[in-house]
């Protein structure tokens, strides 16, 4: 069945195969993928390790540091910190090493169409 | 100096009703004004579910954070600190940390692929049928239990203006709201709550953090003298640690785990932020909505952690405890002891204005759900005219609205945050493993899609239904029953494993192959963007 979701748009008849197995594409998704999984799994190391430090290491995270505000309080505002951080750096690496390359595959495909014999066809539909 | 805490006399709260509603009441009437002159473009099914794609990426990250900013944040993490201390705190910090799945992972992947529902991303490439029921019957769920933590959120705060102690009363007042709520969605679509959610949010922040300012300027802009207050006013040294509420026994560590679990996976598989993702015209303003609502919402939980130290300061946790509305009453009496009656009616109307708007968005997906995924491509197999989608959606948010408010009566005197946190489990069980094998995972099939939604959704609920949330406790929905076998309030930690289990299991096991072609186009276009659709003109 097909996905209705999607049918009458300029990018219907491309032969995204084809597009799929092109060098620039290949690259635009290690630079996505090399981003995001290291990214995810050390926030959610962090996060984890956070979490089992306020389950079982009462007694660390009591500990006072300045006044009244303990260790425990302040690895919790930094995870808010890094939250942060992650944000931004994400914005920056995409707007600089993902939507120039992502934006050329896209004008190329809507630009020129791509058959489903790999060859590109002139001109545009629009 | 410091302003040794002076009991807050709930009782003085019921001289003040008629103020605290006539506040209330003029800004439920200016937001159905707002939702009635947004609506008069509602014509397409693009329009009403996801109001012609025409917002920009802070109008709609701000629209987010309204959506997210439910009466769990404001009401439930106040209570949760102010009478558990650090371990309030957690809610705080698992819902913030959340939207960094949503943001790398889910987020402009998702915008590219779809069009109105998470269904539609999910039966993108795998076969339609059994996977467009599945996720609409999973995004019934999870709105289901999240309706009912923000009935019960609107159960306290209203007999908390009014004094109503009676179960009858707040039952009442829960139909009320429930009524309310059918209105701002039969009439306004997505457009009308898009707005009240712009607007409610700009509120609810700016009230917070007058509140955190005015409790900081009581202790000198000094937060350990602040947590000094907390801790002579509770007459014990442990609010500031981690483990009053969690550490008590292995089984409650075990469910602080599971809670930690099921918050950070929970936000990128609610089916109601997800379809926020759809009102931007691009992946670009995707993303920037979701940039602008994480430095929002994180915002917005700093003043919490001031707010529920301040309330257990101020107010204290037995005067809290012992008010009508119980511990989502923190807040409101923090602002009835900073600021009297005027601050009480200006704070309790923004956070009825929140509960109002998060049950319109919530209701609203749960009717695009049915009427797109199991109405039109499933009963009417994608033959239905978009007229009579849209008519089939505006009888399912009756019916949903009754439910809802039969589960808010059941579910009345929980706090807020908690029942949240349920709804989280049920969605990072039922919804997060497929989203993530589809995107990311070439080999993934349907019948992976199909075990992993549906197990990790029946485990949740199962899991739910035997645990001492339902019966066997003190606290409990049902107090006179015992059938609770299973010991964690929170079913994350077995739920969700279990449901990105099966659904590696059931791709392994499935000899039929998935179409490499939509593979390939789902990819290109997750990355890419090529061909989403763009902004409606009026």
């Amino acid at each position: 069945m097909g996905n209705e979701a999607h049918t009458p748009d300029a990018a219907a008849s491309v032969d995204f195969e084809q597009v799929q197995s092109t060098g620039q594409f290949q690259e635009l998704r290690k630079r996505h993928r090399s981003f995001v999984f290291p990214m995810a799994v050390a926030f959610l190391l962090w996060y984890f390790a956070y979490v089992l430090l306020a389950d079982y290491a009462v007694g660390f995270m009591s500990t006072k540091v300045w006044g009244n505000i303990n260790i425990g309080l302040i690895l919790g505002l930094l995870q808010f910190v890094s939250t942060f951080a992650i944000t931004g750096w994400y914005v920056h690496y995409s707007n600089k090493r993902l939507d120039p390359i992502a934006k050329e595959i896209r004008d190329e495909i809507e630009g020129h169409e791509f058959d489903k014999h790999g060859n590109r066809v002139g001109g545009t539909n629009k | 100096m410091i302003n040794i805490a002076t009991a807050v006399d709930v009782a003085a709260l019921k001289d003040t009703t008629l103020l605290n509603m006539g506040i209330f009441g003029l800004f439920v009437a200016v937001t159905m004004v707002i939702v009635f002159r947004a609506s008069r473009n509602n014509k397409t099914a693009a329009d009403y579910y996801a109001a012609g794609r025409s917002f920009t990426g802070s109008q709609n990250g701000t629209a987010i954070a309204g959506d997210y900013l439910s009466a769990a944040s404001f009401l439930g993490i106040t209570g949760a600190i102010a009478i558990n201390g650090y371990d309030g705190f957690m809610y705080s910090i698992g819902f913030l940390v959340a939207w960094l799945v949503a943001l790398l992972l889910v987020a402009e992947l998702l915008r590219n692929t779809g069009k109105f529902t998470m269904a539609d991303v999910l039966s993108f490439r795998l076969k339609q049928r059994p996977v467009r029921i599945a996720a609409a019957i999973s995004t019934l769920a999870v709105c289901f239990f999240y309706l009912l933590a923000q009935m019960a959120g609107a159960g306290s705060l209203i007999s908390l203006l009014l004094g109503i102690s009676d179960w009858g009363g707040q039952a009442l007042v829960i139909i009320v709201v429930g009524a309310l709520m059918i209105m701002y969605v039969l009439i306004g679509g997505m457009k009308g709550t898009t707005w009240v959610q712009i607007i409610k949010a700009i509120l609810l922040i700016a009230g917070a953090a007058v509140m955190t300012f005015w409790v900081l300027a009581i202790y000198g802009f000094n937060l350990s003298a602040l947590l000094g207050g907390a801790v002579e006013t509770a007459n014990n040294p442990a609010v500031l640690n981690p483990g009053l509420q969690y550490g008590k026994t292995e089984t409650s560590k075990l469910d602080f785990m599971s809670l930690g679990l099921a918050l950070v996976l929970g936000t990128a598989a609610l089916p109601h932020v997800l379809m926020r993702f759809y009102t931007v015209p691009t992946a670009k303003e995707a993303r920037k909505s979701v940039v602008w609502s994480i430095w929002l919402i994180g915002l917005f939980y700093l003043f919490t952690l001031v707010l529920g130290y301040g309330a257990a300061a101020l107010v204290g946790a037995d005067t809290i405890k012992s008010a009508p509305g119980g511990v989502n009453a923190a807040a409101p009496l923090l602002a009835f002891h900073l600021g009297g009656p005027l601050l009480l009616g200006f704070i309790s109307a923004v956070a009825f204005a929140t509960i109002l708007a998060v049950v319109a968005g919530l209701t609203i997906t749960a009717a695009a759900s049915f009427a797109h995924d199991i109405y039109a491509n499933v009963i009417a197999k994608g033959k239905a005219d978009a007229e009579t989608e849209v008519k089939v959606a505006r009888r399912t948010v009756v019916v949903i609205g009754i439910l809802a408010i039969l589960g808010g009566i059941l579910a009345n005197g929980q706090n807020v945050a908690f029942l949240v946190a349920l709804a989280f489990a049920v969605a990072a069980s039922a919804n997060l493993p497929t989203i993530l094998y589809s995107l990311f995972w070439r080999r993934f099939t349907t019948q992976g899609a199909v075990w992993s939604m549906y197990g990790g959704l029946g485990a949740a609920i199962v899991l739910i239904i035997f645990s001492p949330v339902v019966s066997g406790g003190p606290t409990s929905m049902i107090k006179d029953a015992h059938f609770a076998w299973f010991p964690l309030s929170n079913p994350g930690i077995v739920s969700i494993p279990l449901a990105f289990l099966l659904g590696w299991l059931g791709t392994v096991l499935d000899k039929s192959r998935e179409d490499t072609a939509k593979q390939a186009e789902m990819e290109v276009r997750s990355l890419t963007g090529v061909g989403a659709e763009k902004a409606v003109d009026h």
